[in-house]
Parts: C-alpha cells; sequence; structure tokens
C-alpha cells in the first residue's frame, strides 16, 4: 500500500480528505505510483503531470522520507518505507506568497 | 418573466450573479473552483444549463469544467490539449525561433446548436474542437498551418488565441484573433484560415501594414450583421463591412483609443462600446475616471457614458473578455474590472450600478438571458 499526500487544491479536486491510500502493481516508482493515482481520479491527468510529456510540473516537487525525489528518475525505485507504507510520498507545490 | 445570468471569471475562481428581468436585485453565487484562475466561462446558445470554464494555475495546468445545471454545480472532463503533429515553432519575444508550447485556454466558445460542440481558444496560440461536451479535443491544425505560423509572436500577454466568433448564418464561417498575429477567418469549418488584417496599421511591427504581427485585443460582431466586425485592437478602434476583409478606423473623439474590450447593442448592431485605457505602458482608464464610450453611429462619433461609474481616483483596467450584453429590451451591458467590480447598465448604458464589488480581479465576463 502507498500513501500519497497531495495539495489542498489538488485534494479539492479529487474530492478526498486526508492521504490517498493506493495499491500499485510492481515496484513501486513515481511513474507507477502516478499511473495508480491517476487511474483511480482520472480529474486529476495533467496537474502532475503535463499530459503530453509526462514531465512533472515545475512548480510541483515530490518528497519523501525527507529527501526530494523530484530530479529522481520515473522509473527509479521509491524508496522501501514509501513502498511499504510507512512513510507517505508527498505531492507539494511551491509556496507562493508576499 | 425573464432572468439573466451573468458567468464572471475570475484570478481567483468563478461567480455566476443571477437576477431577474428587472436586473435590480443579484444574487452572488460562488467562488467555483475557489484559488483558480478562470479565464472564461461560458453557456451553450442551444442548451442554456450547458456551460463550459477554462480553469488554470501555474501550479496545476489546465482543467475544464463542465456544468449541466447552470453553474450549481460542476465535473471536470477532458483536458488533454496536445497539437496536431510536430508543433513546429512561432517567434519568441527576441525574434527567435521558439517550440509551440500549450499553456491554457483563454476562451470557449460552445456551437451555437449543438451542447456538446464547443471550440476553445488556446495560448500558443491554436484552436481546438470537442464534440463530445469536453471529454476530448482535437485541434483544427489549418490555422496553426497556415504560411505565416512562424512570425507569430506573442503579445506581453501570451500568444494568445482569445476571440473565437462563429457565424450564425454560415457555420463553415469562424473568425479568430490572436495577440500577436492578428485576426483570421475560415470559410470551410476550420480546414484552412486566412488573415484578416488588411487596412490594419501597426507602427510597433517592422512593417505597421504587415499581413500578421498586429496585437488585436478583442473582436464583436452583431448576428443580424454577421459581415460586420468591430476591433479594439492594442491601438486603434477598427471596423469592418466586408468580414474582415479590408479595415478602416473608427477611434474618432476617443480619449484614447487603446483599450481592450468592445461589443455591439443586442439590437442596435451600430451601437457598440467600448472602454479606452489611457496607454499600453499605463493599463488603467484616463483620468482617474472609468468611462465608457458608446457610439450609435458604428465608430468616429462616441460618448462618454458615467452616470454610476466612478470619476475620481479611479485606476482600474477591462480585459479583453470582460465585457458583454443581454438581450433584453432595453439592452443590458455588463463589464468586470481588474478591481473585482462587476458593473451593470440595464439601459444600454446611460446608467449604471455595481453588482458586486469586491471580488478578486476579473477576467471575463458572459451574459445569458433566460427564458
Amino acid at each position: 500500500m502507498i500513501r500519497i499526500i497531495l495539495p489542498q487544491h489538488l485534494r479539492t479536486l479529487a474530492q478526498v480528505r486526508g492521504e490517498v491510500t493506493l495499491e500499485v502493481n510492481g515496484p513501486a516508482t513515481q511513474r507507477s505510483v502516478l499511473d495508480a493515482l491517476e487511474a483511480r481520479y482520472p480529474m486529476l491527468r495533467g496537474t502532475i503531470r503535463d499530459q503530453v510529456t509526462q514531465q512533472r510540473r515545475a512548480f510541483l516537487r515530490f518528497f519523501a522520507c525527507e529527501q526530494d525525489l523530484s530530479h529522481e528518475l520515473p522509473d527509479a525505485p521509491l524508496p522501501d518505507a514509501v513502498a511499504s507504507g510507512k512513510e507517505p510520498f508527498i505531492i507539494i507545490g511551491a509556496i507562493a506568497g508576499g | 418573466m425573464s432572468k439573466v445570468r451573468v458567468l464572471v471569471g475570475t484570478r481567483k475562481g468563478a461567480f455566476v450573479l443571477t437576477s431577474d428581468g428587472k436586473r435590480e436585485q443579484w444574487d452572488v453565487g460562488g467562488p467555483h473552483f475557489a484559488g483558480w484562475e478562470i479565464y472564461h466561462l461560458k453557456g451553450s446558445p442551444a442548451d442554456p444549463n450547458r456551460l463550459y470554464a477554462s480553469q488554470s494555475s501555474g501550479w496545476f495546468g489546465q482543467l475544464i469544467q463542465r456544468s449541466n445545471d447552470g453553474g450549481k454545480t460542476w465535473e471536470p472532463v477532458g483536458n488533454k490539449f496536445a497539437y496536431d503533429g510536430v508543433p513546429g515553432t512561432h517567434q519568441w519575444y527576441d525574434g527567435t525561433p521558439h517550440p509551440w508550447e500549450f499553456k491554457r485556454v483563454w476562451h470557449l466558445e460552445p456551437s451555437l446548436t449543438d451542447p456538446d460542440t464547443v471550440l476553445a481558444g488556446v495560448e500558443d496560440a491554436a484552436l481546438f474542437r470537442s464534440s463530445d461536451g469536453g471529454q476530448t479535443w482535437a485541434e483544427l491544425s489549418g490555422l496553426r498551418g497556415h504560411g505565416s505560423g512562424p512570425k507569430w509572436q506573442p503579445g506581453a500577454g501570451g500568444m494568445c488565441l482569445h476571440t473565437i466568433i462563429l457565424d450564425p448564418r454560415d457555420p463553415n464561417r469562424i473568425f479568430i484573433a490572436i495577440s500577436a498575429a492578428g485576426a483570421f477567418r475560415t470559410d470551410d469549418a476550420g480546414k484552412t484560415w486566412k488573415p484578416i488584417n488588411r487596412g490594419l496599421y501597426s507602427q510597433t511591427i517592422p512593417d505597421p501594414r504587415a499581413e500578421v504581427g498586429h496585437c488585436v485585443h478583442h473582436v464583436a460582431m452583431h448576428p443580424a450583421r454577421p459581415e460586420v466586425l468591430f476591433m479594439q485592437k492594442h491601438w486603434d478602434v477598427m471596423r469592418s463591412d466586408d468580414a474582415g476583409e479590408s479595415w478602416q478606423e473608427v477611434s474618432g473623439n476617443l480619449p484614447t483609443d487603446f483599450g481592450f474590450v468592445i461589443d455591439v447593442h443586442a439590437h442596435e448592431p451600430e451601437t457598440i462600446y467600448v472602454v479606452p485605457i489611457k496607454s499600453d505602458s499605463e493599463h488603467f482608464v484616463p483620468d482617474g475616471k472609468l468611462r465608457v464610450f458608446r457610439s450609435r453611429t458604428g465608430g468616429n462619433e462616441w460618448e462618454a457614458l458615467t452616470k454610476g461609474l466612478p470619476q475620481t481616483n479611479c485606476y482600474v483596467n477591462v480585459l479583453r473578455d470582460a465585457m458583454a450584453v443581454d438581450s433584453l429590451d432595453k439592452c443590458g451591458v455588463y463589464f468586470g474590472t481588474s478591481g473585482g467590480q462587476v458593473y451593470a447598465s440595464a439601459d444600454a448604458g446611460d446608467s449604471w450600478n455595481p453588482i458586486v464589488r469586491d471580488l478578486p480581479a476579473v477576467l471575463s465576463v458572459e451574459v445569458q438571458t433566460l427564458a
């Protein structure tokens, strides 16, 4: 089981509260986790990755286990603690404000 | 009794304003999509309860929302806007080639006859169509593939296709406008396009009379006279009496001919409205006065409409899609400002009242007249 924390706007869009939990077939990678997330919540397609290029949106980052995983390859394995559900995979938006 | 529904897109959400035909008491609904930029929302002429909204964000990209109940509830539909084939390049600000990149939807134009068919004008400039209620989108690539495409360049707000006008007499004829490429027309339902910029004069481009490169801000048409077009260009208010084949300047006695909006009275095809803005370096109304200018002669002779509008210390802007008219008698005119006010006139502009004063900055205003 993978735990995912979405930014507030995407929780509203997907109509979820708190964490999202997903089962992922095969190795847990950024790509497999996001594929599973978008399959469960189709309205999130295009909001985290560009639909055409599949590139992470520039103002979003992927954090887990106190690491910034944003620049890892999409098919690189996620940390064991994320794959096991001990730690969440955090999708976070750049802060903005004055 | 008739009702009016005003659809307002803002920097931080959408609002739906409703009133009866008197247009005196208003109910303000929203915000919908709070915190998101709503560049535009518009209802289907064929089914007024079918609305489409363009929802976007610098963080999360583009979404399209659809309502089947006049804006009470919404559902996200398709948001995959993929350019047809290899996108190619247009000119960047510095004149170098730059790849076409999708950024957002500026304008949604529902079909006049089919609630499930809608056109989307996007940045970087292209036209997309959905015929399944917004679930899937396909580019009408004959426009971007026009031979002039590599010469198109962005205005300061991006290279946006912001205006789409459907000809009610000829379903194969569509007018569009792009900043800063100019206006284009198709007579074969989008397969092929021609620039319609003859008569435009823009001092900010190397050849002021070039076929493309003009920063057209908005175009308006009265449905009873689809061959007559009115244009607010970056500078200059223009009209065409031959479906865009040629244009003549009709700025006349306007205090400044820079601006964004232009619209036509619902029942008087020669009565038009603009909101002059001081300049392209000072994007607010001149002299601290918010004035709509009306011409009853199709241009050249303009009168200032000020009753009910602030005439001191006002420094707002009115963006290109932020004016609309209803079809009641007398014609209602509506516009929204960068200061968050939405003003309404129930007497064709003679007097104005704010429907609401403190919304986020207004990006677009559309009006539905309901039976």
